[in-house]
C-alpha cells in the first residue's frame, strides 16, 4: 500500500442516522441493549432523550473508512474511545492520517465527527504499510 | 481467571449481515467468486465483526428477549461485547483488538473472556465512573488466536448528559 506519514483518509460514512440503522445493528450484532431500540426504555431507565446508536456502530462505520483505505487484510490494530454519542439524525465523517511509519507498520491516528464537528469515536489503527 | 468459554462457528450469512449492518458492500464480505474474495483466500470479516460472537455467549445478558428456560442472566460489568454498556448506567467507554490470522467463513472460533483492569475515576460533572475491562480472544479450530478484544465499560452514577 506504500503508506507515508501524512497520508490522510476522510470519508462521510453514515448519512443521517435513523431507527433502521441502529435496529438493523442490533440484529446483526446481537446486542439488543433495549437503549438503542426502545424509546421508552432510553427515556425512563436512564434518562436519554431518545434512543442512539451503539458506540459499535460508530466503531463499525469508523473501520469502514480503514478497510475502504487499506484493503480487508491489512489491518493489524484498531481500537477506539467512544466520545460522545451518535443520535438519530446524525452523519458521520471518519478520518484517517498516518503519523508513524515503521517496521513495515503504518500507526494512522483516527476521528470519527458528527456533523457539528464533535467527535464521537476517537482512536489508533495499525496496519500493514 | 479466563471462562471455560463457547463456540463461535462463522457462518457466510452472519457475515453478510453484519456488513451490512455497517453499510459495506465489499466482495470480500459476501462473494466467494469475486477475484478480490478469491485473492484474500476466500469470505474474510470487517474488523469489529467478532461482536456477533454475543448470539452465540450463552449467558449473554444484553438479550432480554432470547428465549432460554429461566431467568435471564443478570449484567455482569465485564460481559464481552457489551463491555460494561449495560442497562440503565451502564456505556462502552473503548474496544479494543489486535489482529492475528483473518478469520473466515466456515471457522469455528472459541471464544473466552478474562477480566482486565477495573479503575475508578471522578467524572467531569460529578459523580463517580467505574471503569472495567474484559479481554476476549478467539481461537479458530486450529488453536491459533486470530483476535484479542479489549472492552472497557463505564458504570456512571447518572445518565450522560448531551
Amino acid at each position: 500500500m506504500a503508506l507515508k506519514v501524512g497520508d490522510t483518509r476522510e470519508q462521510v460514512v453514515i448519512e443521517n442516522v435513523n431507527r433502521s440503522h441502529i435496529v438493523k445493528y442490533a440484529g446483526a450484532s446481537g446486542d439488543f441493549n433495549p437503549l438503542h431500540h426502545d424509546e421508552g426504555a432510553a427515556q425512563k431507565m436512564a434518562g436519554y432523550p431518545s434512543v442512539f446508536a451503539h458506540g459499535m456502530l460508530s466503531m463499525g462505520l469508523t473501520g469502514r473508512m480503514l478497510t475502504d483505505w487499506l484493503g480487508p487484510t491489512a489491518l493489524k490494530k484498531f481500537g477506539v474511545r467512544f466520545t460522545k454519542q451518535v443520535w438519530p439524525g446524525d452523519t458521520l465523517t471518519a478520518k484517517g492520517e498516518v503519523t508513524k511509519v515503521e517496521n513495515g507498520l503504518a500507526t494512522i491516528k483516527v476521528v470519527t465527527t458528527n456533523q457539528n464537528g464533535e467527535s464521537v469515536v476517537e482512536g489508533e489503527a495499525v496496519a500493514q504499510a | 481467571m479466563a471462562d471455560e468459554g463457547f463456540e463461535f462457528p462463522v457462518d457466510r450469512t452472519q457475515v453478510m449481515l453484519f456488513a451490512r449492518s455497517v453499510l459495506d458492500i465489499r466482495p470480500e464480505y459476501s462473494d466467494p467468486n469475486d477475484p478480490a474474495t478469491k485473492a484474500v483466500g476466500g469470505i474474510v470479516t470487517p474488523p469489529t465483526f467478532v461482536q456477533c460472537s454475543a448470539h452465540w455467549q450463552p449467558n449473554y445478558p444484553l438479550d432480554l428477549t432470547r428465549p432460554r428456560q429461566g431467568p435471564p442472566p443478570a449484567h455482569r460489568g465485564d460481559a464481552p461485547g457489551g463491555g460494561g454498556g449495560g442497562l440503565g448506567r451502564g456505556l462502552h467507554a473503548e474496544q479494543h483488538y489486535e489482529y492475528h490470522h483473518p478469520i473466515h467463513v466456515g471457522d469455528t472460533l472459541t471464544v473466552t473472556t478474562k477480566p482486565g483492569n477495573r479503575w475508578e475515576k471522578e467524572g467531569r460533572r460529578g459523580g463517580k465512573l467505574l471503569f472495567s475491562e474484559s479481554v476476549t480472544e478467539y481461537r479458530n479450530q486450529d488453536g491459533v488466536l486470530c483476535v484479542t478484544a479489549t472492552s472497557v465499560g463505564v458504570q456512571t452514577e447518572r445518565a450522560v448528559e448531551q
